[in-house]
């Protein structure tokens, strides 16, 4: 006799998260965007200011790669809050620092959740706290896993991956996922719904002028993330000659094809940590969360490294500038410099 | 020699890694276990990170589970879907969890305290990772201090699956046969959990603590192991290399 699937399944009514899903997972929508984004190998060099300026609309739906203070493309968090960009949509796929400072902005207006608030074993961020515990940004939770599994559906250009994780918790039900029957085995799965942001920005060691991009270290979901992105923006650490990718095929995790623009940003990351590069600058996050008790003293602290500063070198050198980054370096090698 | 309650439940948890097992940590205590089963007990154990670390040798302890600690002279620097989907294929044996509350069949809130979603009391991280492990690894453990607020009759979110509502309800919802809670190791005792009704089962109790106030520090009535055992307080080995090696500057025992 031939496999059927049991009535019973049929009749089964699906399972659903009652949570809002942010984004459309629509491949065939995606693919529409994607039929007109340009594939040709043109120079993409550009800057940080114009970058969030003509890629970044209010409202939209956007994603940060990295990992809580680890990657994170720093000049483009602190340009989004510095253009005051409104209404907007955030992936938060164990974001820390990157969450926090588009928080105090009053940046994000909706959230997917895996991990925000927390700083991981530095503690918790007062500000990002009570803007979530006072409903003004509404949230839909999932886990690292899901984000990283609904960038993948994306990535593969399908409006969904079946999983094994959140079944059976309040995870699921806050979430936007739903419970399907595998039409294989009758097992069940969590369905997660593919996640396709506006914009991405992605901090990465080594790229070409086109947007070849090199990353070294654990890469976190940042591959998918710039497949499943409509419009990503590098920045690296160095921008490396065209003959170097050629040479070195392999190390390319990142082809030129999903990047609309380049930026060189060194010590892009700080003050977080840049594998092989610097370690991240604890006391810098310290003051941050120090600073975020108190709505006023936080108010003054984006004053003087933020909205009071032109750019991110301008940051960088009221924290220190190349003295602190050559500390910071020194730690990240794990050279004991007294 | 003297210990304080973490310094325990870090021996207690390091023991229950055997050598050539996979177990993904988080930063603090259970790393600090891993570390300790590593250089004391398990040379091969094979220690995890969900932003993709694999395999490393900790030279210090981590402060983010993504930071290049992490995967400090590792054997691969992988990304979050290579390790959860070692967990989801079956290869991964443990994960350690912590949270605010938990209750008897295991479950964890590491999301928010409140009855509104959408205006929680307190507001938590959020899930991050843990929900995944807790879904995919085999055995879960926990180790935490033990009071009634903490071991609580009622969840307030299950952030993390244990036995959602005991006996088969956790296959049930979908999650893979076999996986689930398997040690809750507190300052006062060990916890297991039974075979059928899958309920918070006390397997042994801490030096100097009593049935009685294991007891009076849960929020609901634990099950009782046919033989009790005493935990076996941390070697003068176990210490050492925990303090001179493993967390030299205190952090997570000095807590």
């Amino acid at each position: 006799m031939a496999m059927s699937v049991h009535d019973s399944d049929m009749r089964e009514e699906l399972l659903s998260g009652k949570n809002e899903l942010f984004t459309d997972p629509d491949p065939d929508h995606a693919r529409a965007f994607f039929r007109n984004k340009s594939r040709s190998m043109k120079p993409k060099l550009a800057n940080v200011k114009d970058v969030v300026r003509d890629m970044i609309k209010d409202g939209d739906y956007i994603a940060i790669g990295g990992f809580g203070a680890n990657r994170i493309p720093t000049a483009i968090i602190h340009e989004i809050v510095r253009q005051r960009k409104k209404h907007l949509g955030f992936a938060g796929h164990t974001s820390t620092h990157d969450f926090q400072v588009l928080v105090a902005g009053e940046c994000i207006e909706r959230c997917d959740v895996a991990y925000i608030i927390g700083l991981e074993a530095r503690g918790l961020s007062p500000n990002a706290r009570r803007a979530v515990e006072s409903g003004k940004i509404k949230l839909t939770e999932w886990t690292n896993a899901s984000l990283s599994w609904r960038l993948k559906a994306a990535a593969m250009g399908i409006s969904f991956i079946p999983t094994r994780n959140i079944l059976g918790t309040d995870t699921f039900g806050q979430s936007a996922a739903k419970v399907i029957t595998c039409p294989f085995t009758g097992k069940k799965y969590a369905a997660m719904p593919a996640l396709f942001p506006d914009f991405a920005a992605i901090h990465v060691h080594e790229a070409d002028i086109y947007g070849n991009c090199r990353v070294y270290g654990a890469s976190v979901s940042d591959f998918d993330l710039a497949k499943a992105s409509k419009r990503v923006v590098i920045t690296a650490e160095r921008i490396i000659p065209h003959d170097e990718i050629r040479r070195e095929p392999e190390k390319t995790v990142i082809p030129f094809w999903c990047v609309d623009a380049v930026i060189e940003v060194p010590y892009g990351s700080y003050p977080g940590n840049m594998p092989y590069e610097y370690f991240s600058d604890e006391e810098h996050l310290k003051t941050w969360l120090k600073v975020e008790k108190d709505p006023k003293e936080l108010e003054k602290f984006l004053q003087e490294q933020i909205y009071g500063v032109d750019n991110f070198y301008d940051y960088l050198n009221i924290n220190g500038g190349i003295e602190k980054m050559k500390k910071l370096r020194a730690i990240e090698y794990l050279i004991n410099n007294k | 020699m003297e210990y304080n309650p973490m310094e325990l439940m870090i021996c207690v948890a390091a023991r229950n890694l055997e050598d050539g097992a996979t177990v993904v940590v988080g930063t603090g205590a259970p790393c600090a276990a891993a570390m300790l089963a590593q250089k004391l007990y398990s040379p091969n154990l094979c220690i995890m990170f969900e932003a993709g670390g694999v395999a490393p040798i900790l030279p210090t302890m981590p402060i983010s589970v993504g930071d290049s600690r992490t995967f400090h002279k590792a054997i691969m620097a992988s990304s979050m879907p290579e390790v959860m989907e070692t967990c989801q294929r079956g290869m991964v044996d443990y994960t350690f969890l912590g949270g605010a509350q938990i209750d008897m069949y295991g479950n964890i809130n590491s999301t928010m305290i409140g009855d509104d979603y959408e205006k929680p009391k307190v507001r938590f991280p959020g899930s991050g990772g843990a929900n995944d492990l807790a879904s995919l690894c085999w055995r879960t453990m926990m180790m935490t201090v033990q009071d009634a607020r903490r071991f609580t009759d009622k969840l307030d979110f299950i952030t993390s699956p244990g036995y959602l509502h005991g006996g088969r309800s956790r296959y049930e919802a979908g999650l893979p046969e076999g996986t689930g809670p398997y040690r809750i190791i507190t300052n006062m005792a060990v916890m297991g959990f039974d075979d059928e009704t899958k309920w918070m089962t006390v397997l042994s109790i801490n030096p100097g603590y009593s049935r009685k106030d294991v007891q009076d520090n849960c929020g609901f009535e634990l099950k009782w192991a046919k033989k009790i055992e005493d935990t076996k307080p941390p070697t003068d080995d176990e210490l050492r290399i925990l303090r001179e090696e493993v967390d030299p500057h205190r952090y997570i025992i000095g807590r």
